[in-house]
């Protein structure tokens, strides 16, 4: 074995091009199996949007849906639900809804809806993704006498109004997440699916 | 050495493929890139054959996709009214039913592309011909005593089986099935325009059974020819190293 | 940086030493040729296997009433599921085809004989656990050649006497082929035995690595050392030059194994065979059973024999005398280079029944298959059975002191 006379340029130079293009391979090579975790057809197929009938929904009734293995609620707020929303203000975190993760843009203001009879939300908590209780005010409770109707996660204890707004002093982040959603028809509600224009 | 791989090289033509079926296989001639054809097949399919059969590992929002389908004529032409685009190409008729009509359970018809070949399909389905003693009047070249119907015959026309005599070695002769005829000749024209539509059919059943199949195919040569600018780096790497090494 | 962090390391970890011992400082001969690429082949194809393995396990449902639907799941709704099931499909063909041509490798050099009859055994132990590895497997796509090609081998143990049918209920859990023995080749196929064959890949190179690496020429590079580096005089360094040559061997390896994966998975019906299409019936077998092409010649052998006992022990007799090899070949030299004819024309015919009767395994037997397979099996007994005497016989011509460079 002889290293005399070793064209040490071009052993580097090749050493680094194979490098190199090996690399390359070896990223392109983990493509396949990073995009093997992704959500499959089938998955896909089990989250498509969902049409939701909300024309036998009662003023203060509630209606729970499946989106995307999640529990989407619908609930129709009364004309009292809507006022008590304005005097809750001081004590929610985020009142205002401006954190803009938690809503889609066309979704705006203090109700937190497109119309503001009708709340749609993921019924998932923010803190640790448990599924809070639906809570009336005429309902049975320890939330207070002041409580106006909403949701008590049983977990930690987290609370959110009757637009999905968190209180302060609880676990909870953030305002609960409303899904993109449009109406079809004045009865017809599809999860799912942003509303365009 | 070199003698030895001689000997390998003689001997692999020896290994042929024999087909095990009595009468010749009519090539399907059917092309997996023709959207147009796969369309129609598909169609063909949904009408005629999902009335029994399913394609249960199938969803008809990839077929569509793959064939470009739009959506609104995927859901009007292709699909059962309260079927939702990702479900499967499964069937309302259940197994015990079929068990009775047709006495078997008809299969799953996701992977018998693979199962079969396209060859077999294309002439199994050109070779129905009628046989009274048959609960359905038909019989088949390619599956004797089949349970299924001939369910296409308004668009080929009957067929009526082609004997032929043979003599064997002791001097016996009998009428052996060598193939089918038309029987109406006039039928020809509709017998022709069926093969296409057949043909047709085999494909989109070649394509359901690996829809990725093409998707295989392109990507295929890609990473042949990445693969070939590395060796290419790799073998002058090693011989500059080699270069080390006296003889 | 790197060279303080090494020095930390070593300090707690023979990192440094592990590197040069089976690397930087393991001496192989220089003269290997085109067959010396099938042992870093064979580790590769073994990565690639347990890699999309795990991959497709994740997936993949071990029950009867689902597995077929969830390979099916893999091939169509799992982003490139289909791409990793080739993978592994077409890899499983390809550990056979690399281990085959390795093992034919070590017959014309004689890697097996003294001082490397250990390498040689793990090896062959390897090839044992490759074969029930991929038999296990086999039988996971619960396709009718999955379903039937069990029933068929697992009743082979029924033959042997007294016990056998005892032992093959115990095998399958059942009357027959099913849920619970899919359960259980599952859970054997992805944990027990790739454990199984981590370890003896480790004993095998630890083992090579002691004795060192044998050559074309048969020569040992050990009894010619450098009398100031004790380095063989014949010897290079693994790495670079072995490094960078199975590189390349890779590169060129992956083409081809690349070429099968994308344009012929199924080839032809060898790697996937039609009938495993079908999911598992167990009321209809198949019109004609073969094993997959790499059992057939063994298959074979078992048809040749009329008895189904002495089918079933001259089956794994003939697995048996690869493991006995080290002891039979009783030739003053390694490497065919210097074997004489007698030793030439036993390996030609070897060769040549070991193919035939692979051929003869996938098809249909008929009288006249059956005798040709009678006359192979007698000559692939004969090749091993009468080796300590042509051995002896053969005129071997004389080993050079130093290897010879291609």
């Amino acid at each position: 074995m002889s290293t005399e006379g070793v064209n040490k340029s071009r052993r580097r130079f090749l050493t680094a091009a194979t490098t190199v293009v090996g690399g390359v391979g070896t990223v392109f090579a983990a493509v396949p199996f990073l995009a093997y975790w992704q959500p499959s057809a089938k998955a896909q197929a089990a989250g498509a949007p969902v049409e939701v009938d909300i024309s036998k929904l009662e003023p203060g009734q509630r209606l729970t849906v499946e989106w995307r293995g999640k529990p989407v609620w619908v609930v129709r707020r009364t004309k009292q639900n809507l006022d008590d929303l304005t005097k809750l203000s001081d004590k929610l975190r985020d009142p205002n809804a401006e954190v803009t993760t938690q809503q889609p843009e066309y979704v705006k203001g203090i109700t937190r809806s497109l119309k503001p009879e009708y709340l749609v939300v993921v019924g998932i908590c923010t803190h640790l993704g448990c599924s809070p209780n639906y809570v009336k005010a005429d309902d049975a409770h320890n939330l207070g006498s002041d409580w106006k109707g909403g949701f008590f996660c049983p977990c930690h204890g987290s609370r959110f109004d009757l637009a999905g707004r968190v209180f302060q002093g609880v676990p909870a982040p953030t305002n609960l997440v409303v899904p993109p959603y449009t109406y079809l028809s004045d009865s017809r509600i599809v999860v799912g699916v942003d509303t365009k224009g | 050495m070199r003698r030895m791989i001689a000997v390998f090289a003689l001997l692999f033509p020896c290994i042929s493929f024999a087909n095990t079926g009595e009468l010749p296989l009519t090539p399907a001639n059917n092309d997996l890139r023709d959207r147009a054809s796969l369309q129609a097949g598909a169609k063909t399919f949904v009408n005629y054959c999902m009335g029994c059969h399913s394609a249960e590992y199938s969803r008809y929002q990839r077929v569509a996709d793959d064939l470009g389908i739009p959506e609104e004529v995927l859901k009007k032409n292709l699909m059962f009214a309260g079927d939702k685009v990702g479900e499967t190409m499964s069937i309302a008729m259940s197994k015990k039913d079929g068990q009775r009509w047709f006495g078997v359970i008809p299969p799953d018809l996701s992977v018998i592309s693979r199962a079969r070949g396209v060859d077999w399909l294309y002439t199994y389905l050109t070779s129905f011909y009628l046989d009274s003693s048959r609960p359905w009047g038909v019989n088949n070249l390619m599956f004797k005593d089949v349970g299924m119907p001939h369910v296409l015959w308004e668009q080929q026309g009957w067929q009526k089986p082609v004997f032929e005599k043979v003599t064997d070695a002791e001097g016996h002769s009998h009428e052996v099935l060598k193939g089918v005829a038309l029987v109406d000749e006039k039928d020809a024209k509709k017998a022709a325009d069926y093969r296409q539509t057949v043909r047709n059919l085999v494909n989109f059943l070649e394509y359901v059974g690996e829809p990725a199949k093409t998707v295989r195919q392109d990507l295929g040569w890609k990473v042949i020819l990445f693969l070939a600018i590395f060796f290419v780096f790799a073998y002058a790497l090693k011989k500059e190293y080699w270069a080390d090494i006296p003889h | 940086m790197i060279k303080s962090l090494v020095s930390w390391i070593d300090d707690r970890f023979p990192l440094t030493k592990l590197w040069n011992e089976h690397l930087a400082e393991y001496y192989a001969p220089k003269n290997f040729n085109f067959w010396y690429y099938f042992g870093s082949l064979a580790l590769l194809v073994l990565v690639i296997q347990i890699l999309t393995g795990i991959f497709l396990t994740m997936n993949y449902k071990p029950d009867a009433t689902l597995a077929f639907a969830s390979v099916e799941y893999i091939m169509r709704d799992v982003n490139f599921g289909w791409l990793i099931r080739y993978m592994h499909s077409t890899g499983a063909s390809f550990f056979f085809i690399v281990v085959y041509l390795h093992m034919f490798r070590g017959l014309m050099y004689g890697s097996y004989k003294k001082p490397r009859e250990l390498v040689w055994l793990f090896g062959m132990f390897l090839y044992l656990c490759l074969m029930a590895e991929a038999f296990m497997g086999y039988l996971l796509p619960w396709g009718q050649m999955s379903f039937w090609g069990a029933q068929v081998i697992i009743s082979l143990f029924g033959a042997i006497p007294y016990v056998g049918e005892t032992l093959s209920l115990w095998i399958r859990g059942d009357f027959v082929v099913a849920d619970a023995t899919l359960n259980r080749f599952f859970s054997l196929h992805v944990i027990a035995l790739p454990i199984v064959l981590l370890g003896l890949v480790v004993a095998h190179i630890i083992a090579l690595h002691e004795v060192g690496s044998n050559n074309p020429d048969g020569v040992e590079i050990k009894k010619n050392k450098d009398p100031v580096t004790h380095i063989p005089v014949d010897g290079i360094p693994f790495h670079p030059y072995y490094t960078v040559k199975d590189i390349a061997g890779v590169a060129g390896f992956l083409i081809i194994f690349s070429l099968v994966l994308f344009y012929m998975p199924e080839m032809g019906g060898y790697f996937l065979e039609d009938a495993n299409f079908v999911p598992a019936d167990p009321l209809k077998t198949p019109v004609h059973i073969a094993p997959v092409w790499y059992f057939t010649p063994f298959y074979a052998i078992l048809r040749a024999v009329p008895d189904k006992f002495l089918g079933v022990v001259a089956m794994g007799g003939a697995v048996a005398m690869l493991f006995l090899l080290p002891w039979l070949d009783r030739s003053e030299v390694k490497s065919i280079r210097y074997k004489g004819i007698i030793f030439k024309t036993a390996l030609t015919l070897f060769v040549i029944s070991f193919v035939g009767l692979g051929y003869l395994g996938m098809q249909p037997s008929t009288p006249v298959s059956t005798l040709v397979a009678q006359v192979f099996s007698a000559i692939y007994f004969g090749f091993f059975l009468l080796m300590p005497l042509y051995s002896q016989w053969d005129q071997t011509k004389p080993v050079p002191e130093r290897v010879t460079m291609p």
